[in-house]
Protein backbone atom coordinates (compact mmCIF):
# COMPACT_ATOMS: atom_id res chain seq x y z
CA UNK A 1 0.00 0.00 0.00
CA UNK A 2 1.01 3.39 -0.79
CA UNK A 3 0.73 7.05 0.52
CA UNK A 4 0.60 9.67 -2.16
CA UNK A 5 0.46 12.83 -1.58
CA UNK A 6 -1.49 15.55 -4.37
CA UNK A 7 -2.14 18.79 -5.08
CA UNK A 8 -4.78 19.09 -7.44
CA UNK A 9 -4.45 22.46 -9.18
CA UNK A 10 -8.53 23.00 -11.34
CA UNK A 11 -11.65 22.24 -10.04
CA UNK A 12 -12.13 19.55 -12.79
CA UNK A 13 -8.70 17.73 -10.87
CA UNK A 14 -11.10 17.95 -7.24
CA UNK A 15 -13.96 16.19 -9.51
CA UNK A 16 -11.87 13.36 -10.91
CA UNK A 17 -10.38 13.02 -7.55
CA UNK A 18 -13.10 12.86 -5.94
CA UNK A 19 -14.64 10.39 -8.26
CA UNK A 20 -11.92 7.95 -7.82
CA UNK A 21 -12.34 8.08 -4.19
CA UNK A 22 -15.54 6.94 -4.11
CA UNK A 23 -15.24 4.60 -7.16
CA UNK A 24 -12.27 2.74 -5.59
CA UNK A 25 -12.96 3.36 -1.99
CA UNK A 26 -9.90 5.03 -1.46
CA UNK A 27 -8.66 5.54 2.43
CA UNK A 28 -8.26 9.20 3.05
CA UNK A 29 -5.44 10.63 5.12
CA UNK A 30 -6.13 14.16 4.70
CA UNK A 31 -8.70 15.64 4.47
CA UNK A 32 -10.86 13.29 6.19
CA UNK A 33 -13.45 13.82 3.43
CA UNK A 34 -13.65 13.69 -0.25
CA UNK A 35 -16.01 16.72 -0.17
CA UNK A 36 -13.29 18.87 1.64
CA UNK A 37 -10.60 18.82 -1.52
CA UNK A 38 -9.80 21.86 -2.77
CA UNK A 39 -7.95 23.13 -5.44
CA UNK A 40 -4.22 24.25 -4.16
CA UNK A 41 -4.68 22.41 -0.95
CA UNK A 42 -2.63 19.33 0.34
CA UNK A 43 -4.25 15.86 -0.29
CA UNK A 44 -2.77 12.71 1.61
CA UNK A 45 -4.66 9.04 -0.20
CA UNK A 46 -3.42 5.65 1.01
CA UNK A 47 -4.18 3.61 -1.90
CA UNK A 48 -4.13 -0.27 -1.82
CA UNK A 49 -1.27 -2.45 -3.15
CA UNK A 50 -3.50 -4.03 -5.88
CA UNK A 51 -5.00 -0.41 -7.27
CA UNK A 52 -1.34 1.69 -6.76
CA UNK A 53 -0.96 1.44 -10.70
CA UNK A 54 -3.98 1.76 -11.86
CA UNK A 55 -4.59 5.16 -9.86
CA UNK A 56 -1.64 6.07 -11.06
CA UNK A 57 -2.51 5.76 -14.43
CA UNK A 58 -6.12 7.25 -13.80
CA UNK A 59 -3.83 10.69 -12.24
CA UNK A 60 -1.35 10.72 -15.14
CA UNK A 61 -4.20 10.33 -17.94
CA UNK A 62 -5.44 13.64 -15.96
CA UNK A 63 -2.63 15.37 -16.21
CA UNK A 64 -2.64 15.31 -11.69
CA UNK A 65 1.04 15.43 -10.42
CA UNK A 66 1.54 13.09 -7.77
CA UNK A 67 4.54 12.21 -5.38
CA UNK A 68 4.84 9.01 -3.54
CA UNK A 69 4.86 10.08 0.50
CA UNK A 70 4.83 6.38 1.73
CA UNK A 71 6.11 3.86 -0.50
CA UNK A 72 5.07 0.92 1.92
CA UNK A 73 2.67 1.28 4.55
CA UNK A 74 2.74 -2.36 5.70
CA UNK A 75 6.22 -1.90 6.53
CA UNK A 76 5.93 1.44 8.66
CA UNK A 77 3.28 -0.29 10.80
CA UNK A 78 5.46 -3.03 11.30
CA UNK A 79 8.48 -1.14 12.35
CA UNK A 80 6.17 1.03 14.80
CA UNK A 81 4.99 -1.99 16.53
CA UNK A 82 6.64 -2.47 20.27
CA UNK A 83 6.72 -6.35 20.48
CA UNK A 84 6.95 -8.16 17.30
CA UNK A 85 3.83 -10.51 16.64
CA UNK A 86 5.51 -12.55 14.04
CA UNK A 87 5.37 -16.40 15.14
CA UNK A 88 9.32 -16.11 15.41
CA UNK A 89 9.55 -14.97 18.98
CA UNK A 90 10.61 -17.18 21.04
CA UNK A 91 8.98 -16.89 24.85
CA UNK A 92 9.74 -19.51 27.48
CA UNK A 93 7.75 -19.22 30.35
CA UNK A 94 6.62 -15.48 29.14
CA UNK A 95 10.02 -14.35 28.97
CA UNK A 96 11.09 -13.28 25.87
CA UNK A 97 14.27 -14.62 24.70
CA UNK A 98 14.27 -12.18 20.89
CA UNK A 99 14.55 -8.93 23.72
CA UNK A 100 17.01 -6.97 25.11
CA UNK A 101 16.04 -6.72 28.71
CA UNK A 102 16.94 -4.26 31.38
CA UNK A 103 18.54 -4.88 34.38
CA UNK A 104 15.77 -5.36 36.82
CA UNK A 105 13.82 -7.56 34.31
CA UNK A 106 17.42 -10.12 33.99
CA UNK A 107 17.12 -9.75 38.33
CA UNK A 108 13.60 -11.11 37.55
CA UNK A 109 14.34 -13.76 35.41
CA UNK A 110 17.13 -15.32 37.33
CA UNK A 111 14.84 -16.00 40.00
CA UNK A 112 12.91 -17.09 37.99
CA UNK A 113 14.64 -19.50 36.60
CA UNK A 114 15.97 -21.28 39.78
CA UNK A 115 11.79 -21.30 40.87
CA UNK A 116 11.22 -23.15 37.73
CA UNK A 117 14.04 -25.49 37.49
CA UNK A 118 15.14 -26.02 41.06
CA UNK A 119 16.33 -29.28 40.64
CA UNK A 120 19.05 -28.09 38.37
CA UNK A 121 19.59 -23.90 39.33
CA UNK A 122 20.88 -22.03 42.50
CA UNK A 123 21.31 -18.72 42.46
CA UNK A 124 24.57 -17.45 43.86
CA UNK A 125 25.87 -14.06 45.13
CA UNK A 126 29.05 -13.44 43.49
CA UNK A 127 29.25 -9.81 45.16
CA UNK A 128 28.85 -5.90 44.95
CA UNK A 129 29.43 -3.49 42.19
CA UNK A 130 30.62 0.07 42.99
CA UNK A 131 26.82 0.89 43.08
CA UNK A 132 26.34 -1.52 45.53
CA UNK A 133 24.31 -3.98 43.30
CA UNK A 134 24.56 -7.58 43.67
CA UNK A 135 26.15 -10.01 41.25
CA UNK A 136 24.39 -13.47 40.83
CA UNK A 137 25.54 -16.52 38.96
CA UNK A 138 23.65 -19.00 38.71
CA UNK A 139 24.81 -22.33 38.82
CA UNK A 140 23.34 -25.25 36.32
CA UNK A 141 23.99 -28.73 38.00
CA UNK A 142 22.84 -32.31 37.67
CA UNK A 143 22.68 -33.91 41.22
CA UNK A 144 25.44 -36.76 41.05
CA UNK A 145 27.77 -37.83 43.90
CA UNK A 146 30.52 -37.31 41.57
CA UNK A 147 32.48 -34.10 41.88
CA UNK A 148 32.88 -32.65 38.05
CA UNK A 149 34.66 -30.08 36.31
CA UNK A 150 33.64 -26.42 35.76
CA UNK A 151 32.82 -24.32 33.15
CA UNK A 152 32.16 -20.90 33.70
CA UNK A 153 30.65 -18.02 31.59
CA UNK A 154 30.51 -14.67 31.97
CA UNK A 155 28.64 -12.21 29.93
CA UNK A 156 28.31 -8.22 30.17
CA UNK A 157 31.84 -6.85 30.84
CA UNK A 158 31.53 -4.24 28.45
CA UNK A 159 27.82 -2.17 29.16
CA UNK A 160 26.94 -1.57 25.32
CA UNK A 161 27.59 -4.71 24.22
CA UNK A 162 24.04 -5.75 24.89
CA UNK A 163 23.73 -9.01 22.61
CA UNK A 164 26.25 -10.69 25.11
CA UNK A 165 24.01 -10.47 28.15
CA UNK A 166 21.22 -11.96 25.70
CA UNK A 167 23.04 -14.36 24.44
CA UNK A 168 23.66 -15.73 28.41
CA UNK A 169 20.16 -15.48 29.24
CA UNK A 170 19.85 -17.68 26.09
CA UNK A 171 21.72 -20.22 27.27
CA UNK A 172 20.66 -20.89 30.17
CA UNK A 173 16.83 -21.22 28.54
CA UNK A 174 18.03 -23.84 25.98
CA UNK A 175 20.28 -25.94 28.67
CA UNK A 176 17.29 -26.42 30.63
CA UNK A 177 14.87 -26.09 27.88
CA UNK A 178 16.62 -29.31 26.24
CA UNK A 179 18.41 -31.22 28.91
CA UNK A 180 16.54 -34.17 29.09
CA UNK A 181 15.54 -34.67 25.53
CA UNK A 182 19.00 -33.54 23.70
CA UNK A 183 21.40 -36.21 24.76
CA UNK A 184 24.51 -33.87 23.92
CA UNK A 185 23.57 -31.81 26.74
CA UNK A 186 22.26 -34.38 29.44
CA UNK A 187 26.14 -35.58 28.47
CA UNK A 188 27.38 -32.80 29.25
CA UNK A 189 25.57 -32.15 32.47
CA UNK A 190 26.39 -35.88 33.39
CA UNK A 191 30.59 -34.55 33.19
CA UNK A 192 30.02 -30.76 33.90
CA UNK A 193 28.58 -28.06 35.69
CA UNK A 194 28.00 -24.82 34.07
CA UNK A 195 28.33 -21.32 36.21
CA UNK A 196 26.85 -18.68 34.15
CA UNK A 197 27.35 -14.83 35.15
CA UNK A 198 24.58 -13.15 33.06
CA UNK A 199 25.64 -9.35 33.45
CA UNK A 200 29.43 -8.50 35.32
CA UNK A 201 29.13 -4.99 34.64
CA UNK A 202 25.81 -3.72 36.07
CA UNK A 203 26.17 -0.63 36.88
CA UNK A 204 27.51 0.07 33.52
CA UNK A 205 24.80 -2.51 31.57
CA UNK A 206 22.31 0.29 33.68
CA UNK A 207 24.20 3.41 32.27
CA UNK A 208 24.00 2.08 29.12
CA UNK A 209 20.22 1.76 29.14
CA UNK A 210 19.02 5.11 31.20
CA UNK A 211 21.79 7.57 30.43
CA UNK A 212 24.48 6.54 27.05
CA UNK A 213 23.84 3.42 25.06
CA UNK A 214 27.08 3.09 24.48
CA UNK A 215 28.88 3.42 27.46
CA UNK A 216 31.56 0.55 28.08
CA UNK A 217 33.05 0.63 31.39
CA UNK A 218 32.06 0.28 34.91
CA UNK A 219 30.84 3.35 36.94
CA UNK A 220 33.00 3.97 39.45
CA UNK A 221 34.45 7.92 39.96
CA UNK A 222 37.44 9.04 39.44
CA UNK A 223 39.53 12.19 40.04
CA UNK A 224 37.18 13.36 42.58
CA UNK A 225 34.04 12.38 40.75
CA UNK A 226 34.79 14.07 37.37
CA UNK A 227 35.58 10.79 35.54
CA UNK A 228 33.92 7.60 35.64
CA UNK A 229 34.30 4.38 34.99
CA UNK A 230 36.97 1.27 34.62
CA UNK A 231 37.11 -0.55 31.55
CA UNK A 232 36.78 -4.21 33.63
CA UNK A 233 38.69 -5.92 31.07
CA UNK A 234 41.90 -4.00 31.80
CA UNK A 235 41.52 -4.53 35.77
CA UNK A 236 42.93 -7.79 35.99
CA UNK A 237 46.28 -8.98 37.10
CA UNK A 238 47.53 -10.01 34.13
CA UNK A 239 50.17 -7.98 32.63
CA UNK A 240 47.95 -4.79 34.45
CA UNK A 241 49.03 -1.49 32.52
CA UNK A 242 51.48 -2.65 30.35
CA UNK A 243 49.92 -2.71 26.99
CA UNK A 244 46.42 -1.37 25.50
CA UNK A 245 45.69 0.67 28.21
CA UNK A 246 45.28 4.38 29.63
CA UNK A 247 45.86 5.75 32.87
CA UNK A 248 43.33 8.45 32.28
CA UNK A 249 39.80 8.07 33.37
CA UNK A 250 38.77 9.57 30.50
CA UNK A 251 39.77 7.08 28.44
CA UNK A 252 37.47 4.14 27.15
CA UNK A 253 40.55 1.92 28.46
CA UNK A 254 41.56 3.10 31.52
CA UNK A 255 42.75 0.17 33.25
CA UNK A 256 42.04 1.62 36.89
CA UNK A 257 44.19 2.18 39.84
CA UNK A 258 45.97 -1.01 40.32
CA UNK A 259 45.00 -4.97 39.23
CA UNK A 260 41.79 -6.05 41.13
CA UNK A 261 40.93 -2.20 41.43
CA UNK A 262 37.40 -2.56 40.97
CA UNK A 263 34.67 -4.28 43.22
CA UNK A 264 33.25 -6.01 40.03
CA UNK A 265 36.92 -7.28 39.32
CA UNK A 266 37.74 -8.76 42.67
CA UNK A 267 34.40 -10.23 43.18
CA UNK A 268 34.99 -12.44 39.76
CA UNK A 269 38.43 -13.08 40.72
CA UNK A 270 37.46 -14.12 44.03
CA UNK A 271 35.00 -16.83 43.24
CA UNK A 272 37.03 -17.82 40.18
CA UNK A 273 40.72 -18.70 42.04
CA UNK A 274 38.44 -20.54 44.76
CA UNK A 275 37.62 -23.05 42.56
CA UNK A 276 40.55 -23.13 39.96
CA UNK A 277 41.50 -25.98 40.19
CA UNK A 278 38.23 -27.50 39.29
CA UNK A 279 37.32 -24.80 36.06
CA UNK A 280 37.91 -26.63 32.54
CA UNK A 281 37.07 -23.54 30.51
CA UNK A 282 36.82 -19.93 30.77
CA UNK A 283 34.66 -18.27 28.76
CA UNK A 284 33.97 -14.32 28.79
CA UNK A 285 31.31 -13.27 25.85
CA UNK A 286 32.15 -9.85 23.80
CA UNK A 287 30.58 -7.83 20.82
CA UNK A 288 31.42 -7.12 18.58
CA UNK A 289 33.78 -8.76 15.68
CA UNK A 290 33.05 -12.27 15.31
CA UNK A 291 35.87 -13.38 16.70
CA UNK A 292 37.27 -16.51 19.28
CA UNK A 293 40.42 -15.25 21.03
CA UNK A 294 42.87 -17.28 22.78
CA UNK A 295 45.77 -15.78 25.26
CA UNK A 296 47.09 -13.28 25.26
CA UNK A 297 46.59 -9.26 24.26
CA UNK A 298 50.05 -8.65 26.22
CA UNK A 299 52.42 -10.45 24.18
CA UNK A 300 52.63 -12.22 21.04
CA UNK A 301 54.21 -15.16 22.70
CA UNK A 302 51.83 -18.39 22.47
CA UNK A 303 50.74 -19.66 25.50
CA UNK A 304 52.00 -23.20 26.34
CA UNK A 305 49.34 -25.11 25.42
CA UNK A 306 48.26 -23.33 22.36
CA UNK A 307 47.80 -26.45 19.52
CA UNK A 308 44.87 -27.33 21.88
CA UNK A 309 43.54 -23.70 22.43
CA UNK A 310 43.67 -23.40 18.54
CA UNK A 311 42.19 -26.54 17.67
CA UNK A 312 39.45 -26.73 20.05
CA UNK A 313 38.13 -22.75 18.99
CA UNK A 314 38.98 -23.67 15.09
CA UNK A 315 36.18 -26.66 15.96
CA UNK A 316 33.96 -24.23 17.68
CA UNK A 317 34.26 -21.45 14.70
CA UNK A 318 33.48 -23.90 12.13
CA UNK A 319 30.36 -25.62 13.91
CA UNK A 320 29.02 -21.75 14.48
CA UNK A 321 29.71 -20.96 10.65
CA UNK A 322 27.58 -24.11 9.84
CA UNK A 323 24.62 -23.23 11.08
CA UNK A 324 23.85 -19.75 9.20
CA UNK A 325 27.27 -19.39 7.24
CA UNK A 326 28.22 -16.56 9.64
CA UNK A 327 32.72 -16.67 9.73
CA UNK A 328 34.14 -16.72 12.71
CA UNK A 329 37.99 -15.64 12.93
CA UNK A 330 39.86 -17.90 15.71
CA UNK A 331 43.36 -16.47 16.82
CA UNK A 332 45.47 -14.69 19.75
CA UNK A 333 44.23 -11.38 20.52
CA UNK A 334 47.36 -9.77 20.11
CA UNK A 335 48.19 -10.94 16.73
CA UNK A 336 44.12 -10.71 15.43
CA UNK A 337 43.09 -7.79 17.24
CA UNK A 338 45.46 -5.27 19.24
CA UNK A 339 47.75 -5.60 22.49
CA UNK A 340 45.93 -4.93 25.87
CA UNK A 341 46.99 -6.29 29.32
CA UNK A 342 44.76 -6.86 32.29
CA UNK A 343 42.10 -8.87 30.31
CA UNK A 344 39.99 -11.67 32.26
CA UNK A 345 40.80 -13.97 29.86
CA UNK A 346 44.23 -13.59 29.83
CA UNK A 347 44.51 -13.91 33.49
CA UNK A 348 42.52 -17.21 33.83
CA UNK A 349 44.92 -18.88 31.90
CA UNK A 350 47.52 -17.24 34.08
CA UNK A 351 46.00 -18.69 37.05
CA UNK A 352 45.88 -22.24 35.47
CA UNK A 353 43.13 -22.50 33.33
CA UNK A 354 43.57 -24.49 30.20
CA UNK A 355 40.90 -23.38 28.24
CA UNK A 356 40.06 -19.29 28.67
CA UNK A 357 38.31 -17.99 25.53
CA UNK A 358 37.24 -14.30 24.84
CA UNK A 359 33.55 -14.58 22.16
CA UNK A 360 33.38 -11.57 20.36
CA UNK A 361 29.66 -11.95 18.67
CA UNK A 362 27.73 -10.62 15.50
CA UNK A 363 29.00 -7.99 13.78
CA UNK A 364 31.49 -6.82 12.51
CA UNK A 365 30.75 -3.28 11.96
CA UNK A 366 27.33 -2.75 10.16
CA UNK A 367 25.88 -2.77 13.05
CA UNK A 368 28.56 -2.69 15.46
CA UNK A 369 27.21 -2.43 19.33
CA UNK A 370 23.58 -1.54 18.46
CA UNK A 371 23.11 -5.12 16.94
CA UNK A 372 18.95 -5.35 16.27
CA UNK A 373 16.74 -7.26 18.20
CA UNK A 374 16.14 -9.57 15.32
CA UNK A 375 19.62 -10.91 15.38
CA UNK A 376 19.34 -11.95 18.75
CA UNK A 377 17.40 -15.16 17.89
CA UNK A 378 20.49 -16.34 14.82
CA UNK A 379 23.05 -15.04 16.88
CA UNK A 380 22.55 -17.08 19.47
CA UNK A 381 21.42 -20.07 18.23
CA UNK A 382 25.17 -20.23 16.01
CA UNK A 383 26.79 -20.12 18.59
CA UNK A 384 25.19 -22.40 20.98
CA UNK B 1 57.39 -0.82 1.99
CA UNK B 2 58.31 2.54 -0.18
CA UNK B 3 61.42 3.44 1.03
CA UNK B 4 61.13 7.29 2.27
CA UNK B 5 57.09 7.08 1.13
CA UNK B 6 54.63 5.00 2.90
CA UNK B 7 53.70 1.54 3.04
CA UNK B 8 51.94 0.22 0.45
CA UNK B 9 48.92 -2.23 0.44
CA UNK B 10 47.19 -4.13 -2.91
CA UNK B 11 43.86 -5.27 -2.15
CA UNK B 12 41.26 -7.60 -3.94
CA UNK B 13 37.78 -6.98 -2.65
CA UNK B 14 34.35 -8.25 -3.36
CA UNK B 15 31.59 -5.65 -2.59
CA UNK B 16 28.09 -6.72 -1.56
CA UNK B 17 25.30 -4.65 -2.42
CA UNK B 18 23.71 -4.09 1.18
CA UNK B 19 20.22 -3.34 -0.61
CA UNK B 20 20.43 -7.02 -2.83
CA UNK B 21 22.22 -9.32 -0.85
CA UNK B 22 22.71 -11.82 -3.47
CA UNK B 23 24.27 -9.31 -6.04
CA UNK B 24 28.39 -8.90 -5.38
CA UNK B 25 30.83 -6.78 -7.32
CA UNK B 26 34.48 -7.09 -7.54
CA UNK B 27 37.25 -4.22 -6.81
CA UNK B 28 40.69 -3.67 -6.59
CA UNK B 29 42.22 -0.74 -4.89
CA UNK B 30 45.66 0.13 -3.94
CA UNK B 31 45.87 2.37 -0.56
CA UNK B 32 49.22 4.20 0.61
CA UNK B 33 50.14 5.15 4.37
CA UNK B 34 52.12 8.09 4.06
CA UNK B 35 55.10 8.36 5.93
CA UNK B 36 55.32 10.20 9.46
CA UNK B 37 52.77 12.64 8.52
CA UNK B 38 50.18 11.93 10.65
CA UNK B 39 48.03 14.65 9.34
CA UNK B 40 47.90 13.23 5.74
CA UNK B 41 44.81 11.38 4.53
CA UNK B 42 46.12 7.76 2.68
CA UNK B 43 45.84 8.05 -1.06
CA UNK B 44 43.34 5.71 -2.17
CA UNK B 45 43.00 4.58 -5.91
CA UNK B 46 39.78 2.27 -6.55
CA UNK B 47 38.58 0.39 -10.23
CA UNK B 48 35.47 -1.37 -9.85
CA UNK B 49 35.23 -4.68 -11.92
CA UNK B 50 31.76 -5.00 -13.57
CA UNK B 51 28.65 -2.65 -13.06
CA UNK B 52 26.99 -1.26 -10.19
CA UNK B 53 23.35 -1.63 -9.97
CA UNK B 54 21.04 1.31 -11.02
CA UNK B 55 19.27 3.06 -8.35
CA UNK B 56 17.51 5.59 -10.18
CA UNK B 57 13.91 4.85 -9.37
CA UNK B 58 14.95 4.59 -5.43
CA UNK B 59 17.06 7.78 -5.73
CA UNK B 60 14.00 9.53 -7.14
CA UNK B 61 11.70 8.55 -4.84
CA UNK B 62 13.53 9.50 -2.20
CA UNK B 63 14.62 12.80 -3.63
CA UNK B 64 11.08 13.71 -4.17
CA UNK B 65 9.66 12.53 -0.98
CA UNK B 66 12.44 15.22 0.77
CA UNK B 67 11.72 17.68 -1.53
CA UNK B 68 7.63 17.24 -0.60
CA UNK B 69 8.46 18.12 3.55
CA UNK B 70 7.12 21.10 4.50
CA UNK B 71 9.05 20.81 7.31
CA UNK B 72 13.35 20.17 7.22
CA UNK B 73 13.71 16.79 8.46
CA UNK B 74 15.46 16.15 11.53
CA UNK B 75 16.05 12.76 13.33
CA UNK B 76 18.14 11.17 16.33
CA UNK B 77 19.42 8.35 17.45
CA UNK B 78 19.61 5.76 14.00
CA UNK B 79 19.66 3.09 14.64
CA UNK B 80 17.30 3.80 18.18
CA UNK B 81 19.20 1.75 21.09
CA UNK B 82 17.89 -1.41 20.08
CA UNK B 83 19.20 -1.55 16.59
CA UNK B 84 16.26 -0.32 14.66
CA UNK B 85 15.90 1.80 11.77
CA UNK B 86 12.48 3.31 11.05
CA UNK B 87 12.58 2.26 7.11
CA UNK B 88 11.67 5.83 5.77
CA UNK B 89 14.99 6.88 7.45
CA UNK B 90 16.96 3.97 5.85
CA UNK B 91 18.33 6.26 3.07
CA UNK B 92 19.04 8.89 5.66
CA UNK B 93 21.36 6.16 7.77
CA UNK B 94 23.03 4.91 4.12
CA UNK B 95 23.69 8.66 3.22
CA UNK B 96 25.18 9.07 6.87
CA UNK B 97 27.49 6.10 6.11
CA UNK B 98 28.81 7.58 2.99
CA UNK B 99 29.83 10.70 5.04
CA UNK B 100 31.16 8.57 7.33
CA UNK B 101 33.10 6.85 4.99
CA UNK B 102 34.67 10.08 4.19
CA UNK B 103 35.39 11.03 7.36
CA UNK B 104 37.03 7.66 8.32
CA UNK B 105 39.58 8.14 4.99
CA UNK B 106 40.53 11.19 6.03
CA UNK B 107 41.31 10.14 9.57
CA UNK B 108 42.68 6.80 9.17
CA UNK B 109 46.07 5.24 9.90
CA UNK B 110 47.58 1.40 9.83
CA UNK B 111 46.74 1.54 13.48
CA UNK B 112 43.19 2.58 13.75
CA UNK B 113 39.64 0.81 12.47
CA UNK B 114 36.80 2.94 12.40
CA UNK B 115 33.17 1.57 12.44
CA UNK B 116 30.32 4.30 12.08
CA UNK B 117 28.34 3.11 15.45
CA UNK B 118 25.59 5.47 15.67
CA UNK B 119 24.28 8.39 14.03
CA UNK B 120 23.30 10.50 17.16
CA UNK B 121 21.53 13.92 14.88
CA UNK B 122 20.29 14.45 11.24
CA UNK B 123 19.30 18.37 10.18
CA UNK B 124 18.12 18.67 6.67
CA UNK B 125 19.02 22.34 5.44
CA UNK B 126 16.70 23.42 2.40
CA UNK B 127 18.63 24.85 -0.49
CA UNK B 128 18.37 27.06 -3.11
CA UNK B 129 19.68 24.81 -5.67
CA UNK B 130 18.96 21.34 -6.45
CA UNK B 131 20.79 19.54 -3.84
CA UNK B 132 19.84 18.14 -1.05
CA UNK B 133 22.17 19.30 2.56
CA UNK B 134 22.42 16.95 5.99
CA UNK B 135 24.22 18.22 8.66
CA UNK B 136 25.09 14.85 10.83
CA UNK B 137 26.28 14.29 14.17
CA UNK B 138 27.75 10.78 13.60
CA UNK B 139 29.18 8.56 16.90
CA UNK B 140 32.52 7.11 15.12
CA UNK B 141 34.12 3.71 16.97
CA UNK B 142 37.36 3.53 17.34
CA UNK B 143 38.20 -0.27 17.56
CA UNK B 144 42.13 -0.26 19.18
CA UNK B 145 41.11 2.43 21.51
CA UNK B 146 37.72 1.20 21.64
CA UNK B 147 36.74 5.67 21.70
CA UNK B 148 33.36 6.66 20.33
CA UNK B 149 34.33 10.30 19.01
CA UNK B 150 31.45 12.27 18.01
CA UNK B 151 32.03 14.23 14.55
CA UNK B 152 30.43 16.49 12.70
CA UNK B 153 29.83 16.19 9.03
CA UNK B 154 27.53 17.50 6.24
CA UNK B 155 26.67 16.15 3.15
CA UNK B 156 25.04 17.10 0.04
CA UNK B 157 22.88 14.85 -2.30
CA UNK B 158 22.08 14.74 -5.70
CA UNK B 159 20.33 11.56 -7.40
CA UNK B 160 22.25 12.54 -10.62
CA UNK B 161 25.44 14.46 -8.91
CA UNK B 162 25.66 11.67 -6.31
CA UNK B 163 27.17 12.76 -2.46
CA UNK B 164 29.13 15.27 -1.77
CA UNK B 165 31.52 15.98 1.92
CA UNK B 166 30.84 19.90 2.09
CA UNK B 167 32.58 19.83 5.49
CA UNK B 168 33.96 18.27 8.66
Amino acid sequence: DQVLHIVPETFQQVQHLQLLCSTFVLDLWKPLLPEDIRAGEDLHIRVPASLVQEVKDSLDQHMIFHRVLIPDVQKLVDQSMPRERSSHRQVSGGYVYTEYHPMEEIYQWMTQIQKNNSELVTQHFLGKTFENRTMYYLQISQPSNKTKKIIWMDCGIHAREWISPAFCQWFVKEILQNYKTDPKISRFLQNLDLYVLPVLNIDGYIYSWEEDRLWRKSRSPYENGTCYGTDLNRNFNSSWGSVGVSFNCSSDVFCGSGPESEPETRAVAQFIKSKKSDILCYLTIHSYGQLILTPYGSTTKPPSNNEELMQVAKEAAAALTGKYGTSYRVGSTALILYSNSGSSRDWAHTIGIPLSYTFELRDTGTHGFVLPANQIQPTCEETM
Amino acid sequence: DIDGVGHKYYLELELEDVLDKDRTVNCSAEVLYHLGSKTSAPDVQVTVQGELRSTEEADKEFYNWIRSLEKELVAENIPDSHGNIPPELEPIHLLAWVASGYVIWQNSTENTKFHLAQVKHVKQVKRSDEDLQFDFLVLLHEMVSQELLPWEVTLLWHPQHGARVSQS
